[in-house]
């Protein structure tokens, strides 16, 4: 059973998704699925199933070669580049490599996302600071990426993703560069986003990480195809609606 | 207001952030500043060579000389007293003076030696002769058709023939620094480009988390536009500032000369004007090239 079952809103639908890179056969192939706007989904599967490639397609990185993928109840395949900016603000992004900006300090690279959206400078201080410190860097804060660890970055890289409370947080292995202290309190912090009801979705290998979490829904994908093992994910209004 | 103001400037120090690199550090500026230089000189050979061919022309096209050519110097001097007199009375003439033999004698002395004030050596009498406004080619034929009636020893020769060859030689340097401005344009365009381009790779991981973001592609042309401008504006200053301290020096050393042909190869207040305009155009193309080299290169990029 899923978080927030009121709001059974479709915010992710695939449709008989592929990828393609070049020439090279599938990389992902027939993936359907639903995601309910606030849900909390793990993404696992073995290292090449394709589950980096499928959170590309989900935060706007890559156009399918085929399919249907509605984001927010809009086709973003068809949709012309020049409307994509609207829907990637709308998606935070915590990358496998985080991907901070090196010259740019701890706070300048989690103030990015409201600086992106035209925020005023006066404005974003306080948000930065509270989200610094909510992530244990409050002291960290004009630190460049290169002088943090592994975790000081991947916490920037979750902090600069959620700062811009984006209705949907995609996280590829968010937990891969920390301990497990570390981890839980991750998790924790994205429990307390999906409450306020954001949309998670975590790819991980980490089997005892998405135990703790209840009422999170897990997609594996296998050799790019989608092993629902529930069958939920499929339609997940309709089989909470039948539950 | 001032919380405003600091603000932008916040913002505009965040976006300075965004695409390290500081001032007069990469060689764009330094560029900039060799075009810009190059730029303004030939502009300013343009502008003054045309300044001088105008002033020439205006000088001559409306003037011509009588040669009364008459070996026995009493008829020579009884007919050009009629010529003159006759010249004064024609509608075509504004002004008809004689020049002075003496004069013409000190012309004519580097040439001719002391030799040029003897009586012995017929020398022609001139009468200068300032045509009214209008075609002048047309008056100078119907003055040459009086002066036939007059007397065959008489020619009219229009000032503006003597100076034909030197004025299309000055049109043509003047055309020539024209297209110098023309393909240092175009050259700095096309380092702007490179640069941009440049710029553009080197900051592709920024620019890709940018997008992934949700930042438009205005918004990230707009980062590198600025940062050319800023270097293009750096660049442009110096270069024009050397090119008017060399401009002053070249101008100081026409004047040296005292030489009226030479000295009408100078600026007015006009033409360093638009030399001051070059070093805005040249901030204002980098930046639009700038901006359309970014935006075409996002446009490839989902």
């Amino acid at each position: 059973m899923t978080r927030h079952q009121s709001d059974m809103t479709a915010i992710v639908q695939f449709e008989n998704v592929g990828l393609r890179y070049g020439l090279d056969s599938e990389t992902l192939s027939d993936v359907s699925f639903s995601l309910a706007a606030g849900g909390f989904y793990f993404l696992t599967g073995a290292s090449g199933a394709g589950k980096t490639s499928l959170l590309k397609l989900l935060y706007l990185a890559q156009r399918p070669s085929r399919g249907v993928i509605r984001l927010f109840g809009e086709d973003v395949v068809t949709l012309p580049r020049t409307r994509l900016p609207g829907f990637r603000r709308r998606i935070g992004v915590v990358f496998q490599d985080f991907r901070l900006v090196p010259h740019l300090s701890a706070y300048d690279n989690i103030a990015l996302p409201l600086r992106v959206a035209g925020m005023e400078e006066k404005e974003i201080d306080a948000p930065v600071a509270e989200m610094l410190s909510w992530v244990g860097l409050g002291d960290r804060g004009q630190a460049r990426p290169a002088t943090l660890s592994g975790g000081e970055q991947q916490r920037v890289a979750i902090a600069r993703a959620v700062i811009g409370r984006p209705e949907i947080l995609v996280a590829d292995e968010p937990t891969g560069n920390v301990d497990a202290d570390m981890a839980r309190r991750l998790l924790t912090l994205f429990e307390a986003l999906n409450r306020l009801g954001t949309t998670i979705v975590v790819a991980t290998h980490d089997l005892p990480l998405m135990s703790q979490v209840t009422g999170a829904q897990m997609m594996r994908l296998d050799k790019g195809r989608l092993a629902d093992p529930t069958g939920s994910l499929r339609y997940p209004a309709r089989s909470r609606q039948a539950e | 207001m001032s919380s405003s103001r600091a603000s932008r400037r916040a913002s505009a120090a965040a976006r300075h952030r965004l695409l390290p690199g500081g001032r007069l550090a990469g060689p764009m500026p330094w560029i900039i500043a060799i075009m810009m230089f190059l730029t303004v000189l030939s502009a300013a050979a343009g502008l003054a060579l045309g300044a001088a061919v105008q002033a020439m022309s205006a000088d001559l096209a409306g003037r011509a000389s009588v040669q009364v050519v008459e070996a026995d110097a009493a008829v020579r001097d009884q007919l050009a007293a009629r010529t003159l007199q006759a010249l004064r009375q024609a509608s075509e003439v504004r002004a008809a003076t004689p020049v002075d033999p003496a004069a013409l004698a000190d012309q004519l002395r580097p040439w001719l030696g002391e030799d040029a004030a003897s009586a012995d050596l017929p020398v022609p009498a001139l009468i200068d002769v300032t045509l009214t406004p209008g075609v002048a080619q047309a008056k100078v034929d119907r003055l040459r058709r009086l002066l036939g009636t007059l007397s065959p020893s008489l020619r009219i020769e229009p000032h503006a023939a003597f100076l034909l060859p030197l004025a299309g030689l000055l049109t043509a340097l003047g055309w020539l620094a024209v297209g110098v401005v023309v393909l240092m344009t175009v050259a700095t365009g096309a380092v702007v480009v490179l640069a941009a381009r440049a710029a553009h790779d080197s900051h592709r991981g920024t620019i890709d988390v940018l997008h992934l973001m949700g930042s438009t592609d205005v918004q990230i042309a707009r980062l590198f536009q600025w940062r050319i401008g800023l270097d293009a504006l750096l660049g442009g200053v110096l270069g024009f500032a050397f090119a008017v301290a060399t401009l002053l020096v070249i101008g100081l050393r026409l004047d040296a000369t005292g030489s009226d042909l030479l000295g009408a190869v100078a600026l007015d207040g006009t033409g360093w004007a638009l030399l001051a305009l070059l070093p805005v155009a040249g901030v204002l193309l980098a930046v639009l090239t700038a901006r359309w080299t970014v935006l075409r290169a996002l446009g490839r990029a989902l």
